[in-house]
């Protein structure tokens, strides 16, 4: 069991903390320390390009593809580098760590050439079409249907909470292909042009007043009878796989941002007095404490490669982050007292902290909510009895 | 970076879990606490046949060698069976204090009797000590294991000394315990004769270490416990025509403690590591490792108590040794408010 890096580790951190902040300091300074998802999202391509160009865009991936074939230290030496420099988050996370990771586990040959080297340059930015109106967490109840018409899939139905289908070049979409069938039989995963007249794109408007989730509606939309993953009917087998690369390197770049996030609250304590306060004290530490074992927590589930145990750290990591984010907002939100209440600026645009407390809510539902994830690990990891399920 | 167990390590593990499984049973358990708290066939096999003992003591002390990491694998697999040993006392505060500031007349003197089980040791932090040349007046009344301890380290105005146990002008009293696998003595000493510690300043940081991770580890051990047995009971108990364990309110509150346990466990390891490689990180990593364990193993007791309804509540069932316990590990070096408090001001840019 060793925790620390090796020198030529170390040295691999310096490299890349030094281009990063070059280049936050140079050509990209107007989007270092952007937190939102959305904002200036056209420098955000220039940047993922810019990634790819110099070989930063997927470190972890094959070099064949774009990668560097980066060891798995690197790669969480690169991500929590990337956050600490204050770069913004990337816009094309979907296709890099979701799509790529699937097309390059499950792909034909042909997908893979025609996919990975334009994901890998920023070219392509991938969305994910997931989950659909009152489907909740109840991800397998699909109604979105697709059809094989003439060599073409058809596609009639409508996703939502696409994240930033609306910048976006492509959709990954989960379909129902066979009439009648229920659950996660008879689906199928497809990949979709979304500059079509048969897809429409409406934002949704969020508690924090940003829109970076959308309604994606498909009507008559079209794509080559080639452009699934994987076999006909087996959609729900792929999109498992597709989900299982959530839980990879990127969980520590998220840390990074949380680290931001908190050395922001504990700053404004200092500034305003609340820093004195015993019971913000005993928060602010706590808040320390579980930010640290996210990065323990983290590390441990990559560094255990022994797949085929139940691996607790994994399966309770996105409850472990999301309740300790919506606690954050609040410990924010109380450090900053009613001054947090209001802003300088005209539109419904808020400043880091309070944009926090109002976003993290949505933290413990997307994903999975609390409540499923709780069932998860009881059922997964604890091996109880399963919740009794009605007919779909 | 490579934050999982080596072979050696997880083969350590493997021996300590199967030694506590079969040995530290309830029933033995139990008759250690109607006595001085402590099984002592099962501490002398332990010292002795499982040469585990000395872990976390250098070699040229006299010790296993190793790290850390491997003494919270032990304590961990000791406090699942919420053993009735003076594995904090002996081994982690007074052994890894004379291992680390004795000096070679007092390490060659204490440690092999210490590590062979042959002398208990136990660690006296008196607040009101006071020590006219070696001469120590002061006194304790929450002494972990005191009635069987044979040497006392007692620490306090500045410097730390070795007493014996029957040395003239120290008395021990038995406390009636709240935790009984972990007694408390007093411990009052009135001009007692103690011998000074080389370097007590490299003898407190060891010890401290040392019982911080061996607590936390202990209290890790004790909630993977809680929540193992509590689950097998949700499996076989029938309710409603249906296993309990299928209920959501009570499934979900078994979900959270596996959340809580897996931070638990980073918390250790990190802690166990951080001192090992003597990273800046560890005073932080103490303190976190000590305040969140404790917590998880009092809310694991507490929700196992709950959770098996009114047996739980009961004496003949287990719970309660797992409660109190929890309950003490509050306590013993620091509470997790103040250890919390020391984070704070650590990260608040406090500290110097």
């Amino acid at each position: 069991m060793k925790l620390g890096f090796t020198p030529a580790e170390e040295e691999f951190r310096a490299e890349c903390a030094e281009w990063l902040n070059t280049q936050m300091a140079g050509e990209f300074a107007d989007i270092r320390g952007i937190t939102t998802l959305t904002e200036k999202a056209e420098r955000r391509k220039e940047w993922e390009q810019h990634l790819g160009a110099h070989g930063w865009g997927c470190i972890g991936w094959p070099k064949e593809w774009g990668g560097r074939d980066a060891t798995l230290a690197q790669q969480v030496i690169f991500a929590e580098e990337y956050a600490r420099a204050g770069v913004p988050g990337r816009v094309n996370h979907i296709g890099i760590e979701l799509a790529g990771p699937t097309l390059l586990a499950l792909g034909t040959d042909e997908q893979k050439r025609r996919f990975l080297p334009d994901i890998a340059s920023g070219k392509t930015i991938f969305c994910q079409g997931f989950s659909e109106p009152n489907a909740g967490s109840d991800l397998a109840s699909v109604r979105t249907k697709a059809r094989l018409e003439n060599g073409e899939w058809i596609v009639d139905g409508q996703k939502i909470w696409t994240s930033l289908a609306h910048i976006s070049d492509w959709i990954f979409v989960v379909t129902r292909s066979e009439e009648g069938s229920k659950g996660p039989k008879g689906l199928t995963f497809l990949m979709m042009e979304l500059d079509q007249p048969g897809i429409e794109i409406r934002p949704i408007r969020q508690i924090n007043g940003d829109a970076e989730f959308n309604e994606t509606f498909f009507d008559g939309a079209r794509c080559p009878a080639d452009s699934l993953i994987g076999a006909v009917g087996d959609g729900w087998r792929v999109a498992m796989t597709l989900l299982s690369f959530e839980r990879g390197v990127s969980t520590l770049g998220q840390q990074m941002a949380f680290r931001n996030e908190l050395d922001a609250i504990i700053a404004a304590s200092k500034e305003n007095g609340a820093a004195k306060d015993p019971l913000i004290r005993q928060r602010i530490a706590k808040a320390e404490i579980g930010l640290r074992l996210m990065r323990y927590g983290a590390l441990r589930m990559l560094s255990n490669t022994d797949h085929a145990s139940v691996d607790g750290a994994a399966l309770t990591y996105k409850i472990q982050w999301a309740s300790w984010r919506r606690s954050l907002g609040e410990l924010a939100m109380e450090v900053l007292g009613q001054a947090g209440e209001v802003t300088d600026h005209d539109g419904y645009e808020w400043p880091m902290l309070p944009n926090l407390f109002l976003y993290s809510r949505a933290d413990t539902i997307y994903g999975g909510t609390n409540q499923i994830q709780r069932n998860l690990i009881a059922e997964r990891g604890l091996g109880l009895p399963r919740e009794p399920r009605g007919d779909a | 970076m490579d934050f999982v167990f080596t072979d050696e390590q997880r083969m350590i593990a493997e021996t300590a879990q199967t030694f506590f499984a079969e040995n530290a049973t309830s029933e033995r358990t139990r008759a250690a606490m109607a006595t001085d708290g402590i099984d002592h066939a099962l501490w002398q096999a332990f010292c002795q046949e499982l040469g585990l003992s000395g872990i976390g003591i250098p070699e040229a002390a006299g010790g296993a060698g190793l790290g850390l990491v491997e003494l919270a694998i032990i304590a961990e697999a000791a406090g699942a069976q919420v053993a009735a040993l003076p594995m904090l006392g002996s081994l982690a505060l007074v052994a890894q204090a004379i291992a680390a500031g004795g000096s070679e007349a007092q390490r060659s003197e204490w440690l092999p009797a210490l590590l062979s089980g042959e002398t208990i040791a136990a660690h006296v932090e008196a607040d009101d000590l006071v020590a006219e040349g070696d001469s120590l007046t002061g006194s304790s009344a929450f002494v972990a294991h005191g009635s069987a301890a044979g040497l006392l380290l007692v620490s306090g105005a500045g410097g730390s000394w070795l007493v014996r146990a029957d040395a003239p002008g120290v008395s021990i009293t038995a406390q009636t315990t709240m935790d009984q696998t972990r007694p408390f003595a007093r411990v009052e000493l009135a001009g007692a004769e103690g011998e000074p510690l080389a370097d007590p300043h490299a003898a407190a940081k060891a010890a401290t270490e040392a019982g911080l991770v061996t607590l936390a580890a202990d209290g890790l051990g004790l909630a993977q416990a809680a929540l193992d047995r509590t689950v097998a009971y949700a499996r076989d108990r029938v309710q409603f025509g249906r296993a309990i364990g299928s209920f959501q309110a009570y499934k979900h509150r078994l979900a959270d403690m596996m959340v809580e346990i897996e931070q638990a466990r980073s918390a250790v390891y990190w802690a166990a590591c951080a001192v090992d490689e003597g990273s800046e990180e560890a005073a932080l990593a103490l303190h976190a490792a000590k305040s969140f364990c404790a917590d998880t193993a009092f809310r694991c007791a507490g929700d196992m108590i709950q959770l098996h309804g009114g047996i739980g509540f009961t004496w003949e069932h287990d719970a309660h040794l797992f409660f109190k316990r929890a309950r003490a590990l509050q306590t013993l070096l620091g509470k997790n408010d103040w250890h919390r408090e020391q984070i704070a001001a650590m990260v608040l840019g406090e500290t110097a």
